[in-house]
């Protein structure tokens, strides 16, 4: 597999329709769904997921974070964590 | 794939074996080889397969194989499919695609059905039907098209043996035109068909060098998107593989007549006692029953494992192997280049390189026959 550059701030990711993120009540934890796969996200993986609606950019998602947070300088987290589940296949742009 | 550890106290998979019914004969079927037997007859209805899964989800599952046999053969299948999908799971449909329609795959994908995983036996339609012992690879062509009509995510899934191994770079090929998210490459694991019919299905080391060749090749190839997954020949290794992430760690088998193993080989260990979903909860399996827990942790290992460094890697290798090659279900793996018991492996590769022999189709008269022999 390729590995994913790092998106810009500019560009809209969403959850790839192979994957489902989904929250485990027995393990309390949100995870995401693929073929014969699963990742386990930490709650900031999750919140991310969830704002990947195909509609906000990586700046939206990390502004939305940051506002939810009273917290800057967080794109960067965004954006790795994003690349990295781009190199598996479950996010898309 | 799994990322964390702490997924790994609980089972997360669930293989349902919901028949051992099949019109595709494989000589490497991973079945039981008594697969015909009254142990396997009484198929679990649609209303106990549910509990299964609620079960199951309740317990910690969060992926579902709806395998076989041939699984399609079930006609409650969309009606599992969809008791499955309210619960959350994340189903994989693990089928030959004989004879399946575009009509029956809507229906499953419009019942909650995630992904699709179709076996082809060989590249070209000649060798795959003579591997099958059916005439199946038109239809297997037809069903993938069929799955990415309705966008599905495919897997396409060869078993590799010494007859097949040379078109592995086509079957690759064959994944990427139908656009398919990912081939398995499975390289013959030897239980059940696969190793009664050892002799014949075992492939040489050259094969297998040059077959591995090619996949570092497709897969470093610009702009490639497929995952090519190789399942090693374990035969081959210096070590032995993690088999299921560990015996009782992750998880479990349901076979088509409710017993629970834990790996769909674990049937053949005839020294473990294997409770039956119509019988006990699977959460009472999963925790207490003795074929579950015989083999968790590492308190159960001898040496050379107890002391090894890859212990918490490989859990000591397949129990399986260890009974059906050493006979002892708590013996070191043979395929460990450490085992006492390796020059058995050894001596099986050994055999290869004579004249290939002819392979016993796994079939319902096969199956009897092999049985009223034992």
């Amino acid at each position: 597999m390729t590995t994913a550059p790092i998106p810009s701030p500019a560009d809209i990711p969403r959850v790839a329709p192979k994957a489902r993120l989904q929250w485990d009540e027995v393990r309390r934890r949100h995870v995401l769904l693929y073929p014969e796969g699963l990742v386990a996200l930490n709650p900031t993986g999750a919140e991310i997921l969830e704002l990947c609606d195909g509609q906000r950019s990586v700046a939206d998602i990390s502004r939305t974070l940051g506002e939810r947070y009273a917290a800057g300088g967080i794109e960067r987290d965004v954006q790795d964590f994003l690349a990295g589940l781009t190199a598996k296949g479950l996010v898309r742009w | 794939m799994v990322d964390s550890a702490v997924m790994a106290t609980k089972p997360l998979w669930l293989l349902a074996e919901l028949t051992y019914r099949c019109p595709l004969q494989c000589p490497y079927c991973s079945n039981p080889l008594d697969f015909a037997a009254p142990r396997f007859k009484q198929e679990l209805t649609t209303d106990e397969w549910r509990r299964v899964f609620r079960e199951a989800k309740a317990l910690g599952v969060l992926q579902l194989g709806l395998s076989g046999g041939e699984p399609t053969l079930r006609p409650d299948l969309e009606q599992l499919v969809r008791a499955a999908h309210e619960l959350g799971l994340y189903q994989t449909l693990v089928t030959s695609a004989y004879r399946l329609t575009r009509q029956r795959l809507a229906e499953l994908k419009s019942a909650g059905l995630d992904h699709v995983q179709i076996s082809i036996q060989a590249a070209d339609t000649e060798l795959s039907d003579c591997i099958a012992g059916a005439t199946a690879h038109a239809d297997k062509l037809a069903a993938y098209r069929y799955t990415k009509e309705l966008e599905f995510p495919l897997t396409v899934n060869v078993v590799l043996h010494r007859r097949n191994l040379h078109q592995v770079r086509e079957m690759i090929r064959l994944a990427r035109e139908l656009g398919a998210e990912r081939i398995e490459l499975a390289n013959t694991q030897f239980y059940g068909w696969a190793l009664y019919n050892r002799r014949a299905l075992m492939p040489t080391r050259e094969q297998l060098a040059a077959a591995w060749a090619v996949v570092e090749e497709e897969r470093a190839r610009p702009g490639n998107t497929l995952e090519i997954v190789w399942v090693v020949p374990d035969y081959y290794e210096q070590y032995p593989k993690p088999c299921m992430g560990g015996w009782g760690r992750s998880y479990m088998t349901v076979t088509p007549a409710g017993e629970a193993w834990p790996c769909h080989a674990a049937g053949r260990i005839t020294t473990l006692q294997f409770a039956n979903v119509r019988e006990r909860s699977l959460e009472w399996i999963w925790n207490e029953s003795d074929a579950f827990r015989r083999f968790r942790g590492d308190a159960w290992m001898p040496e050379p494992c107890r002391s090894c460094a890859r212990k918490d890697v490989d859990f000591g290798g397949c129990r399986c192997q260890a009974f059906l090659v050493a006979g002892d279900a708590a013996a070191t793996d043979p395929v460990c280049s450490l085992a006492p018991h390796r020059q058995l492996i050894d001596d099986a590769i050994r055999e290869v390189g004579q004249e290939a022999e002819a392979w016993t189709y796994r079939a319902a008269r096969n199956s009897r026959a092999l049985a009223s022999r034992e």
